[in-house]
């Protein structure tokens, strides 16, 4: 698994995430500068971390979608290389327009920090492979916002596809009790048609260790440690 | 120089500037200044940047130690916390702009303290705050409280720092003047740090970091003045935070100095432009020229005045090595911020601007400083109060009730509301979240971490100055005992009313004798700080509140101590005296309504006694929870382990002797509760505490209340309250009175 993390100006999770990488693949993932325009060669992953790219300003992840490094993020997905977009990242995604919908401000109009449990979605991707299905998980939340909303037809298109790769829940499953955005039909994470593009709101990179608040999110990153290249 | 506008006495009051202190400026120059000379002078010589009433005062504070490596005086105190890496941390208040206008006020006193560390190097990996409000019955706290929290997340959750803790407490003291306090901690290896002294004459002065707009223009003087009913009118002197070009500032300062090319660096907060040219040059014995036409400006037209008093946020001043200059702006270019050589140090000593060809001021840069006026200003002692007997103050209602009232009280009740909007768990290190003692972060890949805290009780300091002061360190010291740290020094922020009146000044002058004390006893030096002074309007004070932030080290974060009871059936231990002290504490205000009395006396000896047994019992694995005791005595702390658990407890009848209420709620200090999971823990920690007392050196005590089990907390003749009934009463005051329920 060799893999790559953006850093634009203003994220500021991209350690963590790299922090999570390491532990869990063995290898130093290498960082790219947004201005640079190539991904080096043999990159199996790309990850656009959380953060708040460019201050946030005029959109959530609507001036990182445009930075240089995106049209090859862009071409990579393209190829059907792995993409992850954390927070952030999942905001950029949807600004490039490699995941359907957008993320509006949460419900409660508040930013929110918190752990927060999931129920994993399908099993049979490069990111869940660890997870058994319909496993609660709990992990960290921390955006202002992270309110999932797409038309009709996409989410009847997502649902339909069993593209939901993460639902907000509370400790006992309960999805509706447990979403803390807004977000429809309580999607904390989506994926793209043919598997390969991860965005998700919560964040699993800070969930890798007992002392620091459980090891939750480990198995995103051990699903995606056993990958072993595009069949 | 041109001498335009001439020099009025309303112009000089404008400046705030007193009759004599404009003398001063005459003989100091032996001419009149130039306006941009009046401002310079304005921005130096006011309280905020002067400290010309504090300073005095300020002196007799502790401030050494053989692991302190920078003690006040810099842009933020320096610890050594081994392995070759230092501490750097301070915190700084940002009241008066914080009132005005709330989200921005809150947002530039975040970035302010995250850039005074950052300035020495260091990569910032948490920040904390104190926060006081008015009563939540007047029309504007609200309002307050939404946008300064809002302000502080705002800030901190893009820069990308945890907000691990922090304390918010309201009282109709501080209707008119909040307390916003914000405290930034950072790590560098401890011989990386950088200074503000300039070296070198001929070196060329760079500006970093965002441009220079008209925002904040007399901000630091705004700050040093009592409010009226105009305060409003005050806002265009409130600055604008960007978090986002603070972050790429931090990340560009810390490649910038990772080439060597920095000689000296001063971030540009108070009074801009002008403090921090003055104080590199000042530190460095060399005089300093700028020339303003070089200045990045965010408008058109801006006057030599506006620049050199503007306080746009996101700014530093740095002496360059001239050797690395292109490597310097390369680094710059990349973080798209300005880089721009605007001056250079001079052998004259003298500080210069020139603007537009001309000379706007010319003036002797250590005496801006070191002349600044010094004022002895007159005191007198805050009476003292009568000491109350509990066996006098029969309680109104049954203890259960009491409690359940303490604990959704305003100041008692979960601060959740707050927390949760601030992003506590990134950089993956936050080994303990807000809502403990301290909290506790790991540093790096640990295994050594940082215990932080930030404490003050304010109705302690107004009963009695002295022991409020004292009580503010020793309450800092316990807490960051009770998460297994071992306390190291602190930040003070001191919050106080107008200093030209006899009883607001006595507050400051023994609040800082009685934490200067407790410093002292406890080994636990002051090593940065701020003085916040005329938080005041129309003549009444706010209550005295000098907030200490308090560091610890913890040698393995692994074996850090939490408050929540962890089994059932372990017992429950109360360490230290319990005399049932009721006087101004949280019981006799929320549920005897009364604000009376003196405060709980603080035994600094037994203090440090206690906390070295408490340290030593965590070090040893013999307790299995620890939590300190403070407002609300031993039935709120024992109520906040169980909730914290989710585990209940049961307490036997208590052996003092005094009334209940007194026993469940008097506020005694130097005392911790604590769970020991076996007998042989228990016989251990009795054989500890017997060994001190046989040296004869003080009383120990050591009491078994009872123990934990079940999902209830019964208090001795009281029905059980279930867990679900405390969270309730705990957890919803606050959510409950933002939205408009209460």
């Amino acid at each position: 698994m060799k893999s790559a993390v953006i850093t634009f100006p203003g994220s500021n999770r991209e350690g963590d995430v790299i922090r999570a990488l390491r532990r869990a693949t063995g290898h130093e993932p290498v960082s790219i500068w947004h201005q640079d325009m190539d991904l080096p060669k043999g990159t199996d992953l790309v990850v656009l971390p959380g953060g708040f790219s460019y201050g946030d300003y005029l959109r959530c992840g609507a001036i990182a979608s445009r930075a240089p490094v995106m049209d090859a993020v862009r071409a990579h997905a393209a190829k059907g290389g792995l993409v992850l977009g954390i927070c952030n990242g999942f905001q950029i995604l949807v600004e490039s327009g490699l995941l359907p919908g957008v993320l509006m401000r949460n419900a409660g109009l508040k930013f929110i920090c918190k752990m927060q449990h999931l129920k994993v979605g399908r099993t049979d991707t490069s990111f869940t492979s660890a997870y058994t299905e319909g496993q609660i998980i709990k992990v960290a939340i921390a955006h202002g916002e992270g309110n999932y909303v797409a038309d009709a037809d996409t989410i009847a298109r997502l649902e339909g596809e069993n593209r939901v790769a993460f639902r907000y829940c509370t400790a006992d499953g309960d999805t509706k009790a447990g979403n803390p955005n807004g977000s429809l039909n309580d999607i904390a994470g989506i994926y793209s048609e043919r598997l390969n593009v991860l965005g998700m709101m919560p964040h699993p990179e800070n969930l890798i260790e007992t002392l620091v608040g459980g090891i939750d999110g480990r198995g995103l990153f051990e699903s995606l440690s056993a990958f072993r290249g595009a069949a | 120089m041109k001498n335009t506008p001439a020099m009025t006495p309303e112009l000089i009051a404008q400046h705030g500037l007193k009759p004599d202190e404009y003398q001063r400026i005459l003989t100091l120059i032996g001419r009149e200044p130039t306006l941009t000379e009046l401002g310079i002078f304005s921005a130096m010589w006011n309280e905020h940047c002067s400290y010309k009433s504090s300073r005095l005062h300020l002196r007799g504070l502790p401030t050494k130690a053989p692991w302190v490596i920078q003690g006040p005086g810099e842009n933020a105190g320096v610890i050594d916390i081994g392995d070759g890496l230092a501490c750097v941390f301070k915190m700084e208040s940002h009241n008066h702009p914080s009132y005005i206008e709330p989200y921005q006020g809150a947002t530039t006193g975040v970035g302010g303290i995250l850039r005074d560390v950052f300035t020495m190097g260091a990569r910032p990996i948490a920040t904390l705050n104190a926060l006081r409000f008015g009563s939540p019955d007047h029309p504007k706290t609200r309002h307050l409280v939404s946008g300064v929290v809002a302000g502080i997340g705002g800030y901190g959750n893009s820069f990308g720092v945890p907000t691990v803790g922090g304390q918010m407490g309201f009282h109709s003291r501080y209707d008119g003047n909040i307390l916003v306090n914000a405290m930034a901690v950072g790590i560098a290896k401890s011989d990386e740090i950088f200074y503000a002294k300039a070296t070198g004459v001929g070196n060329p002065i760079v500006y970093l970091g965002s441009k220079t707009g008209r925002d904040g223009i007399h901000g630091a003087t705004m700050a040093s003045a009592a409010f009226d009913d105009s305060a409003d009118e005050k806002r265009p002197t409130v600055q604008v935070g960007d978090p986002f070009a603070e972050k790429l500032l931090l990340e560009a300062c810390l490649e910038l100095m990772k080439t060597g090319s920095v000689i000296a660096i001063q971030d540009m907060g108070a009074a801009g432009l002008t403090s921090s040219a003055v104080e590199m040059g000042a530190k460095g014995d060399l005089g300093i020229e700028l020339d303003l036409d070089k200045i990045p400006c965010r408008e058109e037209g801006m006057t030599a005045y506006e620049m050199m008093l503007s306080e746009s946020q996101e700014r530093m001043l740095m002496v360059l090595d001239p050797a690395k200059e292109k490597q310097a702006e390369a680094i710059f270019i990349k973080w798209g911020l300005d880089f721009a050589i605007v001056g250079k140090t001079t052998d004259t000593l003298r500080f210069v601007v020139k603007h537009q060809g001309e000379v706007m001021a010319d003036l002797p840069i250590k005496e801006l400083g070191d002349e600044a006026p010094l004022y002895d200003r007159p005191y007198v002692e805050t009476p003292k109060r009568p000491v109350l007997e509990a066996a006098n103050i029969p309680s109104p209602v049954s203890n259960r009730e009491a409690l359940l009232k303490l604990i959704g009280s305003p100041d008692l009740a979960s601060k959740r509301w707050v927390w949760e909007q601030y992003d506590h768990l990134i950089l993956g290190n936050t080994v303990q979240q807000p809502g403990g003692d301290a909290a506790v972060v790991r540093v790096g890949e640990g295994p050594r971490g940082l215990a932080l805290t930030s404490d003050v009780t304010p109705r302690y300091c107004d009963a009695d100055p002295f022991e409020g002061g004292k009580q503010a360190v020793a309450e800092a010291y316990r807490n960051i005992i009770a998460v297994g740290g071992t306390p190291k020094a602190i930040t003070d922020n001191l919050n106080f009313g107008n200093p030209e009146r006899p009883e607001y000044m006595g507050q400051l002058v023994y609040c800082i004798r009685g934490l200067g004390e407790a410093c002292k006893v406890l080994d636990f030096p002051v090593v940065s700080g701020n003085v916040s002074l005329y938080n005041e309007t129309n003549g009444r004070g706010i209550l005295p509140t000098p907030t200490i932030g308090g560091v610890g080290v913890l040698d393995d974060v692994a074996k850090s101590m939490s408050l929540a009871f962890k089994a059932e059936d372990e017992a429950v231990i109360l360490i230290g005296e319990t005399t049932g002290w009721l006087g101004s504490s949280s019981w006799l205000a929320e549920i005897a309504g009364r604000e009376e009395g003196a405060p709980p006396p603080v035994d600094l000896v037994m203090e440090k006694l206690i906390g070295e047994l408490v340290h030593g019992l965590i070090k040893d694995g013999l307790v299995t929870a620890v939590h300190d005791l403070s407002d609300g005595g031993l039935a709120v702390g024992l109520a906040e382990m169980a909730m914290a658990g989710g585990i209940g407890a049961t307490i036997a009848a208590m052996p003092f002797g005094l009334p209940a209420h007194a026993e469940l709620f008097g506020e005694d200090q130097a005392r911790y509760l604590a769970t020991v999971g076996s007998k042989d823990a228990l016989d251990e920690i009795s054989r500890r505490v017997s060994a001190i007392v046989a040296t004869g050196e003080a009383l120990v005590l050591m009491t078994v209340l009872g123990k934990t089990g079940g999902k209830t907390l019964t208090l001795p003749g009281e029905a059980p309250i279930s867990l679900a009934e405390l969270e309730q009463a705990h957890e919803n005051w606050l959510p409950a009175y933002m939205a408009g329920e209460l």
